[in-house]
């Protein structure tokens, strides 16, 4: 028989969090700080808003870039959040997740040879579904000195007449860090020269602690030249519903919807008109979230303090991203042995690019009580290693 | 720093100052002042924990009286409802709009001690016009917290 696998795909790396799955998923009692997903409910009235949809029958494909509703809400959003205006009508369109608009964006954009620039390290998908749209993936290592931002020179440094997008993943998963008004400025001014699309995936955008997060798109000139990608999974703990969208460029939007047509036909219809509901009445239930994670996050920069363990403060999502290079051994030896020695599961910085060698992603997505107990055990792992 | 210091305050009293400290991002001085103002001005009128009496060997009947009474001349309510919450039994006391005045809640050992403070001391205060008393039969969720909640984290271990 012949071998009936894509070359394409058997290629792409495997991501480097499965193999830690396995490990965790066998042991008892281990306690994990590996989740890339809110602890909290979905708020109660945005569930029951969903099952109020279907006790209504609302069982049917929507118009393939989302309910006319979901999206006004969105553009009301966007506009209340950046000031930024999109029509509803040719410019939103809503996907299965932010992830679905990260694949299908760069399929609408890319000939095959044009260059992604992909800082990180940052999300797992962005590599892939570049290469799978036929692009070229140009590495951009960001550093712990300037806090994870991407800066001029890096970007400047990565540019070639053949790069098209620019990924820009922030607030970042996994470092947690942000960028500020002036940060992107300076790469606005980069991609209006060179002509650069960027991409802003901005799922985190509810969660920052320093300050309100400001979109990329918001800046002048770069509305035209950006595709806004954000979704219900972290700022409403909506995970499971699969529900993101994109902004953007009309031109862009329908290209991007005809692969939405082809390839999923719409977003699911409950998840859609429950979003309605969330952006319409979440905002106070997003602001406690937002309150708590900021406890947690002081408490784990508190706790690494006192360990002496190297951490730069993040300001957005929920993430930590601690050093671990003064114990000389590579981040995935690290978490190995410290889920093997103390049962604590955190995920190495490699599984995010190579330049989160030296670094752990630890989640703050768990209650208190958890992440005291977590400190306790990563302390006594510290102590042992040091002496 | 103060609706935020309440809010974890009235989720969990018994926190110490330094993690409040940290918590809040400020410092153990700020929030201990802070707290002391709170306990000045009243707001934080006391501190209690949620006891699920059921699990225990003492016996406990809880009941919601609803009472209707006559407001007295310059005082309004306040006069009888003082009359009523002076009672060591009774463990709430709130003024209700709609087709009664007062609600009461109490707290003693058995069913019949109940009827006998009802039939006793409430009804036979001059300015109560009728009672009517609802015990409770369980208790699902009080002050904001589940009794019996066992919670347990479905989410994948891992994910990205």
């Amino acid at each position: 028989m012949r071998n009936f696998l894509s070359d394409k795909v058997t290629g792409l790396k495997p991501s480097g969090i499965r193999k830690f799955f396995d490990i965790v998923t066998e042991m008892k009692d281990a306690i994990s700080l590996g989740v890339g997903e809110p602890d909290f409910d979905t708020p109660w009235f945005i569930r029951d808003e969903g099952i109020f949809s279907l006790e209504r029958g609302r069982t049917f494909y929507t118009s393939n870039a989302g309910l006319k509703d979901l999206r006004n809400e969105i553009s009301n959003y966007i506009k209340r959040t950046q000031n930024i205006e999109y029509n509803p009508d040719s410019e939103v369109i809503v996907t299965v997740g932010g992830s679905e608009a990260i694949d299908i964006g760069l399929r609408a954009v890319i000939n095959p040879g044009d260059e992604v620039i992909i800082p990180q390290p940052s999300y797992v998908s962005y590599e892939p579904c570049a290469i799978l749209a036929d692009a070229k993936p140009v590495i951009v290592d960001l550093k712990a000195e300037n806090e994870f931002r991407l800066t001029a020179d890096e970007l400047l440094g990565a540019v070639s007449d053949k790069t098209k997008v620019l990924i820009l993943p922030f607030p970042n998963n996994p470092t947690g860090a942000i960028m500020e008004r002036e940060d992107l400025e300076k790469i606005a001014e980069i991609a209006i020269k060179k002509d650069i699309l960027v991409m802003s995936d901005e799922i985190y955008s509810a969660l920052t602690y320093k300050g309100e997060h400001v979109s990329i798109a918001a800046i002048d000139g770069m509305k035209e030249r950006t595709i806004l990608i954000n979704g219900f999974s972290k700022s409403y703990a909506m995970t499971g519903w699969r529900l993101g969208y994109a902004c953007g460029p009309k031109e862009i939007i329908a290209q991007m919807t005809k692969i939405h047509q082809f390839a999923i036909m719409c977003a699911p219809t409950t998840s859609q008109y429950a979003a309605v509901e969330a952006l319409k009445k979440g905002d106070e239930e997003v602001e406690k979230m937002r309150k708590s994670y900021n406890q947690r996050r002081r408490f784990l920069m508190n706790a690494f303090k006192e360990m002496g363990l190297e951490c730069f403060e993040p300001h957005g999502a929920f993430y930590v991203f601690p050093c671990i290079k003064e114990f000389n051994m590579s981040s995935e030896e690290f978490a190995t042995r410290l889920l093997m020695e103390e049962k604590v599961a955190v995920v190495p910085g490699t599984a995010f690019g190579d330049c989160g060698e030296g670094f752990l992603r630890i989640s703050y997505a768990y209650s208190i009580e958890n992440l005291k107990e977590a400190i306790s055990r990563i302390q006594k792992f510290v102590e042992r290693l040091r002496s | 720093m103060r609706d935020e210091l309440l809010s974890i305050l009235e989720k969990n009293s018994r926190i110490d100052f330094k993690e409040l400290a940290v918590l809040l991002g400020a410092s153990e001085e700020e929030v201990l002042s802070e707290i002391s103002k709170l306990e000045k001005e009243n707001i934080i009128c006391a501190y209690h924990t949620l006891i699920n009496w059921e699990k225990t060997d003492i016996e406990k009947v809880s009941a919601l009286i609803e009472v209707k009474v006559t407001p007295q001349r310059g005082q309004g309510f306040d006069r009888i409802a003082e009359r009523i919450y002076k009672y060591p039994e009774v463990k709430s006391v709130y003024l209700i709009s709609g087709g009664y005045d007062l609600l009461v809640t109490l707290e003693e050992k058995s069913l019949k001690e109940i009827a006998g403070f009802v039939s006793d001391k409430l009804s036979t205060l001059e300015s109560v016009l009728s009672t009517a008393t609802h015990f409770i039969l369980k208790k699902y969720k009080d002050h904001g917290t589940i009794i019996n909640e066992t919670t347990k984290d479905e989410r994948e271990v891992i994910t990205p």
